[in-house]
């Protein structure tokens, strides 16, 4: 086990947690046997149920009971709670679930799961959204989010994905302020193998300007453009990203063309609030959820979905350059209803 | 959020008045709407129900003191509780050993480990003329030792290198002997940001702390943080003995329910808050103002803060000198106003830092105030002439009809801005001896369980 500890063990053991875990479900052990095939799915289900366990009563166990009752609907309300659905989607759900019921098409508890199911997976279906950077080149995308979220982790990620999809990547050290990012950046770059334009100058929207003209003049396809992280409290610093952006239009009006906003899953309700303030200064138009590879679940989607929709374009899994996957709804509603027995099964 | 706490308990009291101790009847719908206010704070669930029957327990049978509502009376019981889980008079550092005290910091990534251990550098060095060292045995997070490096040096505290190819143990080894050998008060261990059911990484800080012996093992939680803070927090204090934690990035609008769940399941008290991302940026911990956020209460000195902040000072000290000399207050004040009140964050930021009682007030004077019609009343005032502005009772139905035209609004609308104006005025009048401080200040004291 403490050969994970050596640096360049790290990533694969961040890739396969449940190998070093000492979890008891049957599933743990089944992808302990097999580190290498574990996707992300598995990854996901493992966190997402890791935390049931400990804490409330895990839906498989919920949904294998014979009758629907108040408690069973009532321990539900909990599930969806601690995952962070908030309380607004949660209601939403629950009254969905008990109009089914008093509609008396359901029979067992295991209908119930269905239709708890389908109402999450209609309520996130318009969050799937892929995508698509062929429209414009350079594509430039600015990334921003509250300090720590995993902006600068996910641009490194991201510059790998594209790169594996035969683009070009540039990257903009957009983060003047804090300390050591702009090293940070260029140790992504590094890994990456591609250029990342930095200025000794504070001004973000000044190294943004300069990157996208680097593009241009190296026919890059996709400029990944770094920013500090910022809480939408300070409202300069709301202000100062705005200005970023007016100068990506002014070098591009057709630009920029994402906005991707970085939420970090073990954040509560107030990623609510972050959507609704960086969409008022920058329009986001897309959402990466990160450090899903640990317990929090990312429920706060639901309530994302219901009071300020965005396209879920990626999720982040890992600090490893390979930890990142497109958004697939389906999959992140199974992970997330299924409980220790239902990700054996 | 005017979805809070007192005023829940309005409509649930509605009926209950005169009702002269608190019941088990009386208590159910309440405490009802105390579990909704902690959930929208992201106070885990669990913790809830723990802190519920606690409240519940205490509160029956209490008597309702004089014109208190049993509403009051119960919020007064929330209040005291939440206060006193949150932990009595904040505690500094323990650094009571033969030096170096060696300090570990622990937390998920991006919690603010880095960040705090130069701020708390920073306070140790000028508060306490402690000699301090930094260490980063963060090997894995790409410059994470640059970044203990930079921050270091702006803090004015001494940072022993490292380099990503070490080992963690071998770090900290090395910077203990140097620490002794040159004699440091004060040795700060920064490690890597990790996940809780990462059993690799949790063994090597749980290792790590078995060879350095911290005074003090602190964990940074990120204030934001939503249900899992009971998990996470749960785990570390079984991998570490914690002796205390630290809260970070109070400065943006989080409840910060986080506070209680980590506080319940560590039993470990809150030491410090980080509310910047400056090196200055750290805090005493202050249970009851947490205890009265989480509660929706209102922040009323952020508020206050934030209007030091972002209040043009000169304009509003112009505007005290004009109120005081006598000359009434105008539609080129009233305007002033707006573009103020924007720069604070608009109407609905403002709104969600005020106390229920206060915020309804607010939406009652102005039904139709938010962010959209403050443009719009910005633009009526624009389209109107100088001595207009200076002299709105010369407005009449001509004047208005012209204005309206010029606006792109009603005549009913231009009425209504005259309206919220007088209004504004008689407000002024009555406050016309401070400025906008003095009146935040004001409306701070007629706050219960307020400081
Ligand atoms: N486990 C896990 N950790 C992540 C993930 N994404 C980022 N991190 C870690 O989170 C921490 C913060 O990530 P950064 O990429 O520096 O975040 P940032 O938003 O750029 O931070 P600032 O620029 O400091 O605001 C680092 O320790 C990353 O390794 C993820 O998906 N899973
Ligand atoms: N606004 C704000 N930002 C903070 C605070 N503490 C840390 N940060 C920022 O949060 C991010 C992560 O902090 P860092 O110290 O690198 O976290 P670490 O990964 O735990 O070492 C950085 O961008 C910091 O500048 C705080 O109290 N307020
Ligand atoms: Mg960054
Ligand atoms: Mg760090």
């Amino acid at each position: 086990m403490f050969s994970f500890l050596k640096k360049k063990d790290r990533p694969s053991a961040l890739s396969m947690p449940d190998a070093a875990d000492t979890a008891t479900s049957a599933h743990d052990a089944t992808s302990a046997a097999t580190p290498a095939a574990t996707s992300w799915r598995d990854r996901l289900k493992a966190g997402l149920s890791r935390t049931r366990a400990a804490l409330t009563t895990p839906l498989g166990e919920l949904f294998s009971r014979n009758r629907i009752d108040e408690a069973l609907l009532e321990d539900l309300e909990t599930t969806l709670l601690t995952a962070d659905c908030g309380i607004d989607a949660t209601q939403w759900l629950l009254d969905e679930l008990k109009s089914a019921v008093k509609k008396n098409t359901l029979e067992s508890p295991s209908q119930l799961r269905q239709v708890l199911a389908d109402r999450l997976t209609t309520l996130l279906a318009p969050l799937e959204q892929p995508l698509d950077v062929t429209a414009h080149k350079p594509f430039v995308i600015m990334i921003a989010g509250v300090n720590g979220a995993g902006k600068t982790t996910s641009i490194g990620k991201l510059a790998k994905y594209f790169q594996s999809q035969g683009k070009s990547v540039l990257l903009a050290a957009g983060d003047t302020f804090r300390a050591a990012a702009r090293e940070q950046l260029k140790i992504w770059g590094e890994r990456n193998g591609i250029a990342v334009i930095a200025q000794e100058s504070g001004d973000p929207a000044a190294v943004v300007f300069d990157a996208i003209s680097a593009a241009r003049a190296r026919n890059i396809d996709i400029v990944l453009a770094d920013t500090a992280g910022r809480l939408p409290t300070q409202l300069h610093l709301m202000e100062e990203i705005a200005k970023v952006r007016r100068v990506i239009q002014k070098i591009d009006v057709t630009g920029p063309h994402e906005v991707l906003l970085v939420l970090d899953a073990n954040i509560g309700q107030n990623a609510v609030q972050q959507v609704k303030a960086f969409d008022q200064s920058i329009h986001v138009t897309g959402l990466v959820l990160t450090k899903l590879d640990g317990t929090a679940k990312g429920g706060v989607l639901a309530a994302i979905a219901r009071q300020c929709p965005k396209p879920v374009r990626f999720i982040g899994v890992g600090e490893g350059i390979d930890d990142l996957q497109p958004f697939r709804v389906d999959e992140f509603v199974e992970a997330l209803l299924a409980g220790p027995e239902n990700a054996a099964a | 959020m005017l979805d809070n706490l007192t005023q829940r308990f309005g409509r649930v009291v509605k009926n209950l008045r005169g009702q002269a101790r608190l019941t088990e009847a009386n208590v159910t719908d309440m405490l009802r709407e105390v579990r909704m206010a902690l959930l929208e704070a992201d106070v885990a669930l669990p913790v809830i129900k723990d802190f519920i029957a606690k409240v519940k327990e205490k509160s029956i049978g209490q008597e309702v003191i004089g014109s208190l509502t049993p509403g009051q009376a119960l919020v007064g019981v929330v209040q005291r509780e939440l206060t006193e889980l949150m932990g009595g008079a904040s505690v500094g550092l323990n650094l009571a050993t033969q030096p170096p005290a060696i300090i570990l910091m622990a937390g998920l990534q991006g919690a603010g480990k880095t960040t705090t251990t130069a701020k708390l550098g920073k306070w140790l060095k000028e508060r306490q003329k402690k000699k301090v060292l930094a260490v980063s045995c963060d090997v894995y997070r790409p410059a994470a030792i640059e970044q203990l490096k930079t921050v270091s040096a702006q803090a004015g505290i001494d940072f022993f290198p490292s380099t990503p190819d070490q080992k963690p143990a071998d770090i900290a080894a090395a910077a203990i002997d140097y620490a002794k050998r040159h004699f440091y008060d004060v040795l700060f261990i920064d490690t890597a940001g990790r996940l809780a059911i990462d059993t690799a990484m949790m063994n090597e800080i749980r290792a790590l702390h078995a060879q350095v012996k911290p005074i003090e093992t602190l964990f940074i939680v990120d204030a934001m943080l939503g249900q899992d803070a009971v998990n996470t927090a749960k785990i570390f204090a079984e991998t570490l003995p914690l002796t205390g934690i630290i809260l970070t990035k109070l400065d943006g609008d989080a409840r910060g329910g986080a506070a209680l769940s980590v506080r319940h399941v560590t039993g470990k008290p809150i030491k410090f808050a980080g509310v910047g991302e400056k090196l200055d940026g750290l805090e005493e911990f202050h249970p009851e103002r947490m205890a009265s956020r989480i509660l929706g209460m209102g922040d009323i000195l952020s508020l206050v803060e934030d209007a030091q902040r972002n209040v043009d000072q000169d304009k509003a000290q112009a505007f005290a000198k004009k109120m005081k000399s006598g000359k009434g207050f105008d539609l080129n004040d009233f305007k002033e106003q707006i573009g103020q009140m924007k720069k604070m964050g608009g109407m609905a930021g403002l709104l969600d830092k005020l106390p229920a009682q206060l915020s309804q007030a607010a939406q009652q004077a102005g039904s139709t105030v938010n962010d959209k019609s403050m443009n719009r009343l910005e633009g009526i005032i624009n389209s109107m002439t100088p001595t207009e502005r200076t002299k709105p009772e010369i407005i009449k139905a001509t004047r208005k009809r012209r204005i309206a035209t010029g606006a792109g609004v009603s005549v009913q609308e231009v009425n209504r801005l005259l309206n919220q104006f007088e209004q504004t005025q008689k407000m002024m009048k009555q406050f016309s001896k401070g400025g906008m401080q003095k009146m935040m200040r004001g409306m701070k004291g007629m706050l219960p369980g307020m400081r």
